[in-house]
């Protein structure tokens, strides 16, 4: 195979990647045009209108429910991702930095392990956990903490925050972990040499080079936060509900296929903006640090 | 640094709490979901065995997922090995679009399958389950063959070539044997995905309703949550299972190779 030089090889490539290739593209590159296309097209009673134009557009963004939704599911995103990044670093950091070597497989495998059981099943038991009579409200009132059971912590907001941190954990300890473990201890030694307090050290060298594990884990846990659809369905009552479900009542529910096409669309848009600002200003932030 | 360790531990306990309370109702002799707890009881275990419509969707979730483990796992045996071994054009433009299922938010992958299913005339059955969760799995399978396919050494190969081997047959005596655990590694966690999906399940399975599809049904009734604890424990162990084996495989296969064990899946 050598022999056939640069074009051989190319070819060899091209045709082992084929396959999965002609998959992604037929069931995922295919449809995604489709959605976008129905996006443009209008729902009249049972038949679909294939004229293009703007109004799914123009009602989704003057009607203030879809406005409504579109932001609330940005910002809880946004505040799981933050939650979930902040509590998943130092996890990450004492499995890089204080954990054998040998051992740091096993650690990384019991993270995950949560992550893999029945999804449906963990979020219902977040509604266990949070509820009136739940578990967490019965331990404390047991304990003495709290005299009454807490109302605060299901059916709203805190309730799909909590949930969602703990579903997309691993999504955030995973690549926080990989770029710590690539930081040359040497570096460390080195800055403590030079009179750097740990904390400082931490502060000016593991964390700029931790960054691009950061953001991945950001990104990573951003972009699917946004469309989940279980969680603020079982936990979030009807305050917490998000993009996700009203794209799934337009699609079954209202057999408005254009208009739920329309808000994924929408949706899909805002992940990739708010994707791209965050990236291109941390790329900045890092260039301003040196 | 004791502080930090016990943090750790606390997150652990905040990582696992609904799975360890799992079983703590399941084995509760109320039907209510909540403290006190009544007594022990496996009432609800057995309850499990006189659900037909319970059966029918494990066998449909068993069916798909067994096929879909072994799609996806081709799928990403070909992507895995082009990625690795060979330089072709568009390289980092195709693999985005392979593995970029992994990040897509589910409902939207779910609702363009749905629309295209309808378009196209395809009735939803198993068959459109399996399209959609060979797509979302395939990108899992190439992150793990992708660390078995990249840590071998090229010269082993090559010397099989010299040796009058052909380019098939220094693939399938060589490479094969050692990428196998990763292989195993792919089949399991592409069956535990499948398995446990559920928003594309729900939006394209039509009337195979699988496990997920079936339990989602039975969370709006509070008479059935008892047996649903009890289920979901069964699930929960069951996956746990599946990923221990599929880990042993993973760490089997890069000592089989010779390198360093870096960490888990993904």
């Amino acid at each position: 195979m050598a022999k056939d030089g640069q074009a051989g090889e190319s070819r060899t490539g091209l045709l082992l990647v084929a396959p999965p290739l002609v998959y992604a593209v037929a069931l995922l590159a295919g449809p995604m045009a489709m959605i976008l296309l129905f996006s443009f097209w209008t729902q009249d009673f049972l038949d679909i209108d294939t004229t293009l134009t703007l109004n799914n557009y123009r009602e989704a963004f003057r009607d203030p429910i879809y406005r409504e939704l579109m932001g609330r599911s940005v910002w809880i995103a946004g505040v799981v991702t933050a939650v979930t990044v902040v509590l998943a670093f130092p996890v990450a950091y004492f499995i890089s930095f204080h954990v054998a070597p040998r051992r740091k497989a096993l650690w990384i495998f019991l993270v995950t392990i949560p992550f893999w059981t029945s999804y449906l099943v963990r979020v219902f038991l977040w509604k266990v956990i949070l509820g009136f009579n739940g578990v967490l409200n019965t331990s404390l009132m047991g304990l003495g903490v709290i005299e009454e059971p807490l109302t605060v912590i299901l059916y709203n907001l805190n309730a799909v925050v909590i949930t969602l941190a703990h579903a997309y954990a691993p999504f955030a300890i995973l690549p926080i972990f990989v770029a710590l473990e690539r930081i040359d201890r040497s570096l460390l030694e080195a800055a403590r040499d030079l009179g750097d307090s740990a904390l400082r050290a931490f502060w000016r060298v593991t964390l700029p080079l931790a960054m691009p594990g950061v953001v991945a884990a950001s990104l990573i846990v951003f972009i699917p936060t946004i469309g989940d659809y279980v969680t603020p369905r079982l936990v979030g009552g009807p305050g917490g509900l998000m993009i996700a479900n009203m794209i799934q009542t337009q699609f079954l529910r209202l057999d408005n296929a254009p208009m739920g096409a329309t808000l994924a669309v929408l949706a899909m848009l805002s992940v990739g903006a708010i994707a791209l600002v965050f990236v291109l200003l941390n790329r900045r932030f890092l260039k301003g640090r040196g | 640094m004791r502080g930090l360790r016990v943090y750790t531990l606390v997150y652990l306990l905040f990582l696992y709490a609904p799975i360890l309370l799992l079983p703590v109702f399941a084995f509760n002799a109320s039907t209510v979901i909540a403290f006190p707890l009544a007594g022990f009881t496996t009432e609800w275990f057995t309850e499990l065995a006189t659900i037909p419509a319970l059966h029918t969707a494990v066998l449909t979730s068993l069916k798909i997922a067994g096929v879909v483990a072994v799609v996806s796992t081709l799928l990403g045996i070909c992507a895995a090995r082009a990625a690795a071994r060979y330089r072709f054009p568009g390289k980092a433009g195709i693999m985005g679009l392979i593995m970029l299922p992994l990040i897509l938010p589910e409902i939207i992958v779910a609702v363009a399958l749905l629309v295209v299913f309808l378009q196209v005339g395809l009735p939803l059955t198993s068959l459109t389950v399996i399209l959609g969760h060979v797509l979302i799995c395939t990108p899992f399978c190439v992150a793990i063959l992708n660390g078995a396919f990249q840590s071998l050494d090229p010269a082993l190969e090559e010397a099989a070539v010299d040796l009058g081997e052909t380019g098939w047959g220094a693939f399938r005596l060589i490479i094969l044997p050692l990428v196998m655990p990763g292989i195993i590694a792919s089949l399991l966690i592409a069956f535990t995905i499948s398995m446990d999906e559920f928003i594309v399940a729900f939006f394209v399975s039509g009337s195979d309703a699988t496990l997920p599809v079936y339990l989602w049904g039975q969370l709006r009734f509070p008479q059935r949550l008892p047996a649903v604890m009890a289920l979901g424990t069964i699930l929960v162990a069951a996956s746990v299972l599946l990923l221990t084996l599929a880990e042993l495989a993973r760490r089997r296969g890069v000592r089989r190779r010779g390198g360093q064990d870096t960490g888990g899946f993904l």
